[in-house]
């Protein structure tokens, strides 16, 4: 059976952009060998009404469970579920995001079907033998390239490797069930902690403004905070050291135990450049370093840098590129 | 309370990564090893909560050649009580063939609560932990970044992008553990010592056929980086008009 199955995440009843990468990315699957695109959509009462934007993205059909216990995600409801319309109907390949919520769903899926899966995938590709994927490894200083023989192939791609296209299909709508009673989920959500408002992920941000020790303290964070809002559309990141300070929360860090991230523009301010700290960025377009010390490692991956005081420097270039920003 | 904590030995990743004369992997040779950073945060949240609740025990375990044995021994000096070696010629990339060992293994175990890395930093997957717990049919909680355990019930915190989730579940269960939650402690000079006379078990076990397997491994380019453009404040307007004209990303 050609037919790739995509799920379809969301989050406070709205489509996550995502949701339209793994549509995407499952529309490019199916049409290497003529198959159609199900997208897999699951929440309250209503969550249906998204179904035209997947439809849009290359949807044949959209198979929505609704149910009220689903306005808060279950993983355990929505592996159940994809697990058997897969078993079910079968497919060829099952796609997710390597985001927060694919990442812990589509193993379980995987293990509920028995076979291995493609994780955090860059790039994928169908050849003869199955389908052959890029994944980076060991700190993110290699690239892999594995064949995965498995069927269906289960995958999650890395969130930015696919970027959401147009492709209009049907997207027709048809309902299905849930495979186990959403109110006998174990594990259950307690409470949702928001982040803070207005600004965008980490790992989906074209610019992300990143402090260091060398701000010298938390307060001075807002020095960072005011560039990235001269931006626009900038995340805030900080190193190991400045998390575990408590000067930033530790969902901030970037790095090898930390986010990683390769936004278009990556301004580090006060970062020394462990290597630890470059696992999580060193894919980004352009660096940028502001550091007191000419020696600093992080002046060796950076495009361009200005060797000065972050405290003086930063305030100056988040004047300029807000003048800048105005001159377009 | 009965801990499992599954262990996997990794390379330093400091070290200059070489590929093998087939092109297929990275060259292990000489390399210096370790436990995977996420395994050795998930010992030290295993010991603190035995040690918390005054009675209990960790067991680790680990899948591979030999040659793990040294990441379980450590494993043993930082206090945790006994080792289960997996004894296997080699670590499978696929994460599905370890999980389905790791399962075999742990199903028997009684252990209230099993503990695994959120990723491992040579695959850098995060499947096995999950894959394990459908296995064994037990609760799940994956990058976990707090974590308490009481009357029969564990509470976890877990990021997620630009948020958090509080969730609840019921013991015996399955947790994965991300950054934030605590460092592993350094194994003493008695920890050492009482290590060698703790219990290590080693077992073969035979692991089903890989279905997933590298074809080629690559070191990416090497940045062109390295281009101080100034000192000072004196060399914003040179950024500025940089990131215009040459990145342009403004
Ligand atoms: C297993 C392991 C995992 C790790 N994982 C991560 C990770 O995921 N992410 C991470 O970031 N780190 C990680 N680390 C830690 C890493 O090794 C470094 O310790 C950390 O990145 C350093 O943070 P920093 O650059 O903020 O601080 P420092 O290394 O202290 O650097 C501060 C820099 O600021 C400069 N400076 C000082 N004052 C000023 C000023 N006024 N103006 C401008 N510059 C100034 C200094 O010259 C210096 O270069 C990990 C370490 C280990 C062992
Ligand atoms: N060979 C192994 N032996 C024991 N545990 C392992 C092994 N491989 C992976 N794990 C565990 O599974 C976690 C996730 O690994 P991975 O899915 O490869 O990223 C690791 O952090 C370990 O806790």
């Amino acid at each position: 059976m050609p037919n790739v199955l995509a799920f379809a995440e969301t989050r406070g009843g709205d489509l996550r952009k995502v949701a339209l990468e793994s549509v995407t990315a499952a529309r490019k699957l199916a049409d290497t060998q003529g198959g159609e695109v199900h997208a897999m959509l699951v929440g309250a009462p209503g969550i249906g009404a998204r179904a035209d934007q997947l439809g849009r993205h290359g949807a044949d059909v959209v198979l929505v469970l609704e149910h009220p216990a689903l306005a808060q995600h279950s993983a355990e409801v929505a592996a159940a579920t994809v697990a058997a319309r897969v078993k079910a109907s079968g497919y060829d390949a099952v796609i997710f995001s390597a985001s927060a919520q694919g990442k812990d769903l589509a193993p379980r899926v995987a293990a509920k079907l028995g076979v291995p899966m493609g994780s955090d995938v860059l790039a994928f590709q169908r050849t003869g033998g199955g389908i052959e994927v890029k994944h980076a490894g060991y700190a993110s200083k290699v690239i892999h390239t594995l064949m995965l023989t498995a069927s269906p192939a289960v995958l999650s791609v890395r969130p930015g490797a696919i970027p959401p296209a147009e492709s209009p299909k049907s997207g027709r709508v048809e309902a299905v069930q849930a495979a186990m009673d959403p109110g006998s989920a174990k594990v259950v959500v307690k409470e949702m902690v928001p982040g803070r408002a207005g600004r965008p992920d980490l790992g989906e941000a074209p610019v992300i403004v990143s402090g260091g020790r060398g701000l010298r303290a938390a307060e001075n964070f807002r020095l960072v905070e005011e560039l990235a809002d001269a931006f626009g559309n900038a995340a805030v990141g900080c190193t190991r050291a400045v998390a575990d300070d408590g000067w930033r929360p530790q969902s901030d860090q970037i790095g090898q135990t930390g986010r990683t991230v390769s936004p278009r523009l990556y301004i580090a301010v006060g970062i020394s450049g462990a290597i630890q700290h470059l696992a999580g960025m060193r894919t980004a377009k352009t660096i940028v370093a502001v550091n007191r010390d000419k020696e600093a490692p992080i002046f060796k991956v950076a495009d361009y840098g200005i060797v000065g005081d972050a405290l003086e420097v930063v305030p100056v270039l988040t004047a300029a590129v807000r003048e800048a920003k105005k001159g377009h | 309370m009965k801990i499992a904590v599954c262990i996997k030995r990794v390379p330093d990743m400091e070290s200059r990564f070489r590929i093998t004369g087939d092109g297929k992997s990275v060259d292990e040779a000489g390399l210096k090893f370790d436990m995977s950073d996420f395994d050795g945060y998930a010992v030290e949240v295993a010991l603190q909560m035995t040690e918390k609740l005054g009675q209990g025990e960790v067991v680790v375990v680990s899948l591979g050649p030999d040659a793990v044995q040294e990441a379980l021994r450590k494993a043993l000096s930082m206090g945790v009580a006994r080792a289960i070696h997996l004894k296997t010629d080699r670590v499978p990339v696929d994460g599905f063939a370890i999980a389905t060992a790791l399962a075999a293994e742990l199903r028997s175990g009684g252990y209230d609560l099993i503990m695994f890395g959120k990723h491992a930093m040579d695959s850098m997957n995060g499947v096995v932990g999950a894959m394990t717990a459908e296995l064994l049919g037990l609760p799940n909680v994956n990058s976990v970044s707090k974590l308490e355990v009481a009357g029969g019930k564990g509470t976890a915190r877990r990021e997620l992008e630009g948020g958090a989730e509080i969730l609840e579940f019921p013991l015996p269960a399955v947790v994965t553990i991300d950054e934030g939650i605590a460092r592993p402690r350094y194994p003493s000079l008695k920890g050492i010592m009482a290590a060698k006379k703790k219990p290590l078990e080693s077992k073969p076990v035979q692991l089903i056929a890989p279905r997933l397997e590298p074809t080629r491994t690559e070191l990416p380019p090497e940045r062109q980086g390295g281009r101080i453009i100034g000192e000072g404040v004196a060399a914003v307007p040179d950024l500025i008009r940089l990131l215009q004209t040459e990145a342009k990303v403004l």
